[in-house]
């Protein structure tokens, strides 16, 4: 099943997301983002990956629009984006359905096809029964496949997640990373995510940008060149990653020997 | 390299689905009622020989505590002719109309004062100090002010209301957890549907709070009005009645009025604000499902 809007959308083009010299200070503190520059091409998946400090939930809220760049530019040719947050976020007066629906509703979709389109998106993410249930009665791994599919009745083809999977036991994690993966590739989705789980980014991503910290600059970058669907425990996966993870470790070095 | 197919992740995730989801089942509508109601019903038992015994004893003579026998036979008697019950009507329809227009001026007002800065600052600390004055203060400036009639008592009604309701939504907005108003915005809420969909219902647990306790205020200062507002004019609610009771020096009189009073608070206490939060409680997941 895939939805209407998202099949008319075109595949082509240079970017989905483009920032350009892009830096943050609140106030006058420290710099937060310095001249980060990066393109997201439509349906890339790219991770990004960093210890404390390098800003990666700050550069999430400036493309998804909830703050300003203090410098550059962020640019979403297709328009806007939806964002998935570590906690699931739901609003608990509402049902998983009506937590859908109103992503709908503020689009401005009428009252039947929003419950239509609510139930098909709640299908995608195989929680058709759920639908009727509050937020409370719904274990964490369903909660953010509700949250996934109210991200997606957005229909801004940009997902933006911001360590969706922290909170999530292991198994769990694992099972919606599959999940991930395979509405990724149904729906056609970019995806800019945000982990500080190493493997986790090689998992997922298409590309991962390690990030260093304070002020958050990009630091490296590295195509992911294994065949999806991938395992997390598979020997590619754990070989990049081990890379990575050297490269991760030297950023974080530098900031305890400068003393 | 095994992978997944569609299929098994499908049954994977039914499977853990239903491994971290469990039903409970709820206890059926009458039990509840009936575990719910012998406690008090003990109480008042054990409250009614304790009186006995009192009055046995003639700690104090009769006139000054009468018997549980003889007040409920007062009871019996002003329920016969209607007095107890007109009282009752006359003061639960003052009280139900003030409690309405408090509703009415509180929750703009909490409004007002919960999302303006600068109105918070002119009367939030005027409005959470007026909460902590006693009604009865204000019968005196009511009385000159209006003279003794129902505006009195209205106004001074208001003046105990109002504030009690429109600081529970100030609360309430207070306690909006930040995520859910940063939800709204990556959904789309602007102004009047971010304020719709996303703070509203969020408010909506501490705000019944504030109605609730918005209620025991008008309640209570209902009854110190009536207690001096009085006029050949004005119809006899449960305070004037207590005090044609101390008037009189009818003990069996008076303790009938406060009975009056204390069944109309429990009973719109457990008929009203009691089932609606609970309602919104359960539906959120904040109450034990027992």
């Amino acid at each position: 099943m895939t939805l209407h809007a998202l099949e008319t959308r075109p595949t082509t083009g240079t970017a989905a997301v483009r920032l350009a010299g892009v830096s943050k200070r609140f106030g006058n503190g420290p710099t937060v983002l310095d001249d980060v520059s990066l393109t997201v091409r439509p349906g890339e998946f790219v991770c990004l990956l960093g210890a404390s400090g390098c800003g990666k939930s700050t550069l999430l809220n400036l493309v998804a629009g909830l703050d300003a760049p203090s410098a550059g530019t962020v640019e979403l040719p297709e328009g806007r984006a939806a964002l998935m947050f570590q906690e699931a976020a739901l609003l608990p007066w509402l049902t998983a359905a009506q937590n859908v629906e109103l992503a709908l509703r503020l689009r401005g979709i009428g009252k039947r096809e929003r419950r239509a389109r609510a139930a098909e998106l709640l299908e995608l993410v195989r929680l058709r029964d759920a639908g009727g249930k509050r937020v409370h009665e719904l274990s964490g791994g369903m909660r953010q496949r509700v949250a996934m599919a109210r991200a997606l009745a957005q229909e801004t083809g940009v997902l933006l997640m911001d360590e969706p999977f922290a909170a999530l036991d292991a198994i769990t994690r694992d099972v919606l990373h599959e999940e991930l993966v395979r509405l990724r590739a149904s729906q056609r989705l970019t995806v800019l995510f945000v982990t500080h789980n190493v493997r986790e980014a090689v998992r997922l991503g298409d590309r991962v940008i390690l990030l260093s910290s304070r002020p958050g600059r990009i630091a490296r970058e590295y195509a992911v060149d294994i065949p999806q669907p991938r395992r997390i425990e598979s020997p590619d996966v754990a070989k990049l990653s081990v890379a990575i993870t050297e490269d991760l470790r030297a950023e974080i070095r530098r900031h305890g020997g400068q003393s | 390299m095994t992978v997944l197919q569609n299929d098994d992740l499908a049954s994977l995730e039914a499977g853990l689905d239903a491994l971290e989801t469990s039903d409970v089942a709820r206890t059926p509508g009458w039990r509840r009622v009936l575990s719910a109601a012998w406690p008090p019903a003990v109480a008042l038992g054990l409250l009614l020989l304790v009186w006995e015994l009192v009055y046995r004893a003639e700690v104090q003579p009769a006139y000054a505590l009468p018997s549980p026998a003889d007040v409920g036979l007062v009871l019996l008697e002003q329920l016969r002719d209607g007095t107890l019950v007109e009282a009752i009507g006359t003061s639960v329809e003052r009280g139900g109309l003030a409690f309405v227009v408090a509703v009415a001026v509180g929750t703009p007002l909490g409004l007002l004062v919960g999302r303006v800065r600068a109105v918070r600052r002119g009367i939030g600390p005027l409005l959470s100090g007026l909460q902590s004055l006693p009604s009865i203060a204000w019968v005196p400036a009511a009385i000159i002010f209006f003279g003794l009639g129902e505006a009195a008592i209205y106004a001074v009604v208001l003046l105990g209301a109002v504030p009690s309701i429109a600081n529970g939504m100030v609360s309430g907005i207070d306690q909006v957890p930040p995520l859910f108003l940063r939800v709204g915005r990556v959904l789309g809420a602007r102004g009047l549907a971010s304020a719709r969909h996303v703070l509203l219902p969020a408010v909506l647990p501490a705000y019944l709070g504030g109605l609730r306790q918005g209620w025991a205020f008008s309640w209570r200062s209902l009854m110190a009005a009536e207690l001096i507002v009085r006029s050949p004019e004005l119809g006899v609610g449960l305070g004037q009645l207590l005090d044609q009771g101390r008037l009189l020096s009818d003990m069996s009189l008076v303790f009938a009025g406060i009975l009056g009073i204390l069944v109309v608070g429990i009973a719109v206490e457990l008929c009203v604000f009691a089932p609606l939060e609970r309602r919104v409680l359960r539906r959120r997941g904040l109450l034990g499902t027992s």
